[in-house]
């Protein structure tokens, strides 16, 4: 009943804004952007492996980058610090008093990982990975959360099919009002 | 400062001293004094001056004053009104800064004090070398430049921006010790210019399949968050003003995504691109930040909708109120929903209510200023507000929020605030009476990126 009125203001709001919009012109202005050059900024990866770049990488490979490169503020094995979220270790969980966020009990896509790690990691030095160190980086902390074996190497087709065990957990509010309609 | 006559004459509207909120505009009555504990030593500073001449002539009134400026500066006795930065020690640039809420009036922000939230410090960018790229489930891939974004037409709106993570300490288990703004304020409110997305959209040519576009942000971190098109096509723009100026680099100059009414971290600032594809991207900061870890240990995900808040600034925490007397009861309401319809105000922790005025004109998703009269007894009490917005959506109680969400979601705390006054006129937080504080404190998830 509440949705069903929210609906109608929205629907509504919508109308107008499609009127206004077709007395809005801009005038044009925009430069047609080439294939290569929107391959070179897309750099957004999809839970399917869309945008997923060549390369590979292993855990021992991973551990090597992760002990350089992220140990200073995730701390040994993942476990966090004051400063970088923990990823890994988790002791409890998610329905506990003290439940712990990391990759494995929460995060509800293994491509995420590489994502993040890849276009903001480490924060001290952004941008400054291989695509085989953000795909070593990923291994180490997957197989840090128990998800991979170690003798498992990460790359384009294998990271979409790591199994998240929390990739259920998560209720989509924005979307459930509009199947809801 | 209130006299027996004059209380004879006070018409209340809820218990314990909670009056008709038109009376100030009946009769020019004085307010008692609220003082911040920290502006004791101005005072203590201004009554020497005061002794050190004679004249009726201040001092500023003996010597030409200073000449012009190129950009104004607050004056040097309102230092100690600034936001209150908390952030990582080891990278600088990663956490946020409060806005002064409850040392400021009105509703706009003024633009040196609007709280930031930045995962990798503020880029310094220069226009000429920024481009937006839109590109994707489109007809035509485009970049602007930013010299060509000047040409579009542009529209201005006020409204709040509100971080998903404001008020947080809300979910602890003792009551904050922050000043309001300080554990309130990141939270703003300015009047946003730019240029509607869906112009920009309609140039390149939406496909039928356009059901999301990814909003990407040019600063260190390179933050990315998905929006449903809708969205972009209802009321999103791109802002390169912010009250009246340029967008300050730490509110995302030259370009920033405004999406008025939802959670701050979708407003993506130094915007760089906007990728459309028919599915969320499933960013970092939709699945593992910014969701909401619920008792059954399933978590909300995309509640982009900010919901009905309000909070009283002023009497509120650390603040004194020196005697009993009439004073103003002044705050901010908000909702990501539409108008704020109404406020109440309780003097008596909850027993009555009163409605508050709203300033005029009550804006859509904006800030909105509340007010009413109080006659303090000088008694300890607890004082608290309540907002409802247009749909009828009601604020509510702590309790009742931490029921319905547990107390790990980490985001969208917009529980009623009280605000305790005790017998010496000191104001503290405090939580709801009947709340078992037995609880340890351990819902705050600390860590920062």
């Amino acid at each position: 009943m509440k949705i069903k009125h929210s609906l109608t203001i929205v629907l509504i709001a919508v109308g107008i804004n499609l009127v206004f919009a077709e007395t809005m012109q801009g005038p044009g202005l925009g430069h047609a952007a080439t294939i290569d050059e929107v391959a070179k900024w897309n750099i957004s990866v999809f839970p399917d492996g869309e945008g997923l770049p060549e390369g590979r990488g292993s855990v021992s490979e991973g551990e090597v980058v992760y002990n350089t490169q992220c140990v200073g503020c995730h701390a040994q094995g993942g476990i966090g610090s004051a400063v970088g979220d923990q990823l890994a270790g988790a002791q409890m969980e998610l329905t506990s008093d003290y439940p712990e966020k990391t990759i494995g009990k929460y995060w509800p896509y293994a491509t995420t990982v590489f994502d993040v790690i890849r276009r903001s990691m480490p924060m001290t030095t952004p941008g400054s990975l291989t695509d085989n160190d953000a795909y070593a980086v990923t291994a180490y902390l997957l197989y840090l959360n128990n998800l991979i074996d170690v003798n498992v190497v990460i790359d384009k087709s294998s990271l979409p099919k790591v199994k998240m065990p929390n990739e259920d957990g998560f209720v989509k509010v924005y979307e459930v009002k509009e199947t809801n309609k | 400062m209130t006299d027996t006559k004059h209380n004879k004459e006070f018409e209340y509207v809820a218990g314990n001293g909670l009056l008709d909120r038109r009376l100030f505009l009946k009769r020019g009555i004085q307010f008692g004094t609220i003082t911040a504990l920290a502006s004791t030593v101005t005072q203590l500073l201004q009554a020497e001056t005061e002794t050190a001449f004679n004249s009726a002539r201040p001092p500023w009134m003996t010597q030409p004053g200073k000449p012009f400026s190129l950009y104004g500066k607050p004056s040097e006795f309102e230092d100690d009104v600034v936001r209150f930065p908390t952030q990582n020690e080891s990278v600088l640039g990663n956490g946020v800064s409060w806005s002064p809420l409850h040392l400021m009036e009105g509703t706009i922000t003024p633009n040196g004090l609007h709280f930031e939230r930045h995962h990798n410090g503020i880029p310094q960018i220069d226009p000429a070398k920024h481009k937006l790229l839109i590109h994707g489930m489109v007809k035509q891939d485009l970049f602007f430049r930013m010299e060509d974004l000047y040409r579009y037409p542009m529209q201005s709106k006020i409204c709040f921006i509100e971080c998903g993570g404001n008020s947080n300490a809300g979910w602890n288990s003792s009551p904050s010790r922050s000043e309001a703004g300080y554990f309130n304020g990141m939270a703003s409110n300015s009047e946003w210019t730019g240029v509607p997305l869906k112009v920009l959209l309609a140039e390149a040519g939406l496909k039928s399949s356009a059901k999301w576009l990814i909003a990407e942000g040019a600063d260190a971190f390179n933050m990315q968050m998905s929006i449903p098109i809708e969205k972009a096509m209802d009321d999103a723009f791109l802002a390169i003003y912010q009250n009246g100026e340029k967008i300050r680099p730490e509110q995302g100059y030259p370009l920033r995504l405004i999406v008025p009414g939802w959670e701050g971290v979708l407003n993506v600032k130094w915007l760089r691109r906007l990728m459309i594809t028919d599915r969320p991207v499933m960013a970092r900061n939709e699945t593992s930040r910014y969701t909401e870890l619920q008792p059954d240990g399933k978590a909300r995900q995309f509640t982009f909708f900010i919901e009905a808040k309000s909070l009283i600034t002023s009497p509120s925490a650390n603040m004194l109120l020196k005697q009993p007397g009439l004073y103003q009861i002044t705050g901010l309401a908000w909702s990501g929903r539409g108008k704020i319809k109404k406020v109440d105000i309780s003097a008596d922790d909850g027993k009555t209510w009163a409605e508050a005025e709203l300033q005029q004109p009550v804006l859509d998703r904006a800030f909105t200023r509340f007010r009413l009269p109080w006659q303090w007894n000088g008694k300890k009490t607890v004082i608290k507000s309540r907002a409802m917005d247009e749909t009828g959506y009601v604020q509510p109680e702590r309790t009742e929020l931490i029921k319905k969400r547990g107390k790990h979601g980490f985001y969208h705390y917009n529980a009623i605030t009280n605000w305790q006054i005790d017998e010496d006129g000191y104001v503290s937080h405090v939580y709801d009476k009947n709340e078992n504080q037995t609880l340890s404190d351990n819902s705050i998830d600390s860590s920062w990126d």
